[in-house]
């Protein structure tokens, strides 16, 4: 009976939104905000990535605001697993393949993950996705040697300065009279790698407080053993 | 020219799809494990419906490939605002999955209703009153114990 | 929007939708994390399509690549990282000591 009323309740919901959704003239918005950009955007920023003039430029304070909600995240979450236990003795090694497949990503999964971020205002990509990729990078090999460990201070050091330093390229911004996070030092050199000014900067401090923030996150949750 | 099957319907009941299936997961699962699952299903259909929201007929990605004028580009701020949901949306998971391993280490089990139940009753040991019988198993199942007058006015100022 | 990328569309859309509905209704835990992957998965080709290439790349690596990961790391944690035919997987994935996760 519980069960029929909540799948009458999600159908009908679907239904209902379906039905609303239909309303909406699709391939037609608006873009008040969305075409101001478009025009300006390039002149402003000097990115030909749109969305990372959008991410970094217009709405930079919001990215602060979602990097402060992973940070508590992720705290968060290593402070509900509580205290690490040793569990080096009891997980098994990895395979020859795993292992020394391993060792060789390791270079060329830094060089791409660098690569995406530092090209986050030309091409797609960024700093979110490039810091998940290193983050990756530094997971693969706990994969392989389970009895490794990250170096959680490292990984501290490394995220409160990243995001310590968006926060001071911000405030570098309001001390010459700008507003905070407004993008400086703009040259007007579109599709050049040195261009956009302190975009490409606070991508790379993006992107390393997003990688450092997740493989201490990984390498929590895959080395605290439950004791069940 | 507009094909028969109209490209607008297909992702709307995709993505409005996803979010129906993601809630009824939401409710029906009794494994808090599902729940998780579920929720994050809901969510890639929300991302989907912000990306439709900023759609445009024969329109190119928000780059830059030329110089000067260009030709006319999807909504870019939806876009970005989905790039941080998405972000956001992992950290919550993973602190989600954390609290079901404290839980797990805790009760012992995921099933909604029994991990419920202990809750229940590690909370009403802890402040000293009788436990509550369980609301999902008859009445008629057990005699309701015999309780002393003062722990009924507890349970009466209680509830 | 031409004709190949409409039943691309349609092809992604279904394979999207039964995933989501067999996250939900397949027994094993492994198999419900892969179909949630594969979920992200398709999205982020559906967002290729509808012109998004940063969400997409976004969609592709955290939906797909590292929520499978958390949520697979927590299935060893939570002990419910049980493959269907135990007798199957042996020697597959590791050498030795297979089975101390198999509570």
């Amino acid at each position: 009976m519980r069960n029929l009323t909540s799948l009458l309740f999600a159908g009908g919901l679907g239904f209902m939104l379906l039905a609303i959704a239909s309303g909406l003239d699709f391939g037609a918005p608006p873009m008040l905000v969305g075409g101001a950009i478009q025009s300006t955007a390039p002149q402003e920023t000097g990115a030909t990535n749109i969305v990372t003039s959008v991410v970094l430029g217009y709405r930079g304070i919001d990215t602060l605001g979602e990097l402060s909600i992973l940070f508590a995240a992720a705290a968060a979450a290593g402070l509900v697993l509580g205290r690490r236990h040793t569990t080096a003795g009891t997980l098994t090694e990895g395979g020859f393949v795993l292992k020394h497949g391993g060792a060789m990503l390791f270079p060329l999964l830094m060089t791409i993950g660098f690569y995406i971020i530092f090209h986050g205002h030309l091409t797609p990509g960024g700093g979110f996705q490039g810091g998940v990729i290193l983050a990756a990078a530094f997971f693969l090999p706990l994969l392989a040697r389970p009895g490794a460990r990250l170096h959680h201070g490292m990984l501290s050091v490394i995220e409160g300065f990243a995001g310590s330093s968006f926060i001071l390229i911000g405030l570098a911004a309001l001390s010459e009279g700008e507003a905070f996070l407004q993008p400086m030092l703009v040259q007007d050199t579109l599709g050049q790698l040195v261009s956009a000014g302190t975009l490409p900067l606070l991508y790379l401090a993006v992107g390393l407080k997003v990688g450092a923030e997740l493989a201490g996150l990984l390498s929590h949750l895959a080395q605290t053993e439950s004791e069940v | 020219m507009m094909p028969e099957i109209s490209l607008e319907l297909i992702l709307y009941t995709t993505a409005l799809g996803l979010i129906s299936i993601g809630l009824a997961g939401v409710v029906l699962s009794r494994h808090l494990f599902r729940m998780v699952l579920a929720l994050v299903i809901a969510e890639a259909g929300a991302n989907l419906m912000l990306v439709l929201a900023g759609y445009r007929w024969d329109a190119v990605a928000p780059i830059l490939t030329t110089l000067g004028e260009h030709p006319p580009m999807v909504d870019p701020v939806p876009q970005a605002m989905v790039l941080t949901a998405i972000v956001i949306g992992v950290g919550i998971q993973a602190l989600a999955v954390s609290i079901l391993i404290r839980i797990r280490q805790r009760y012992g089990t995921l099933d909604r209703s029994q991990v419920a139940e202990r809750m229940d009753a590690e909370i009403a040991d802890t402040a000293g009153i009788p436990r509550d019988v369980s609301q999902e198993s008859p009445l008629g199942e057990r005699p309701l114990p015999s309780l002393p007058d003062s722990t009924v006015e507890i349970r009466g100022g209680h509830s | 929007m031409t004709q190949i990328e409409l039943w691309m569309v349609m092809l992604l859309a279904l394979m999207v939708l039964s995933a989501a509905v067999m996250v939900l209704l397949v027994k094993n835990h492994i198999a419900a994390v892969a179909a949630a992957s594969v979920v992200s998965l398709g999205l982020a080709l559906l967002f290729v399509l509808m012109r998004a290439p940063d969400v997409a790349m976004t969609e592709a690596a955290v939906g797909a690549g590292l929520s499978s990961l958390i949520l697979a790391l927590a299935l060893r944690r939570l002990g419910l990282w049980r493959v269907d035919g135990v007798k199957t997987q042996v020697n597959l994935i590791k050498a030795k000591g297979e089975g101390h996760q198999d509570a």
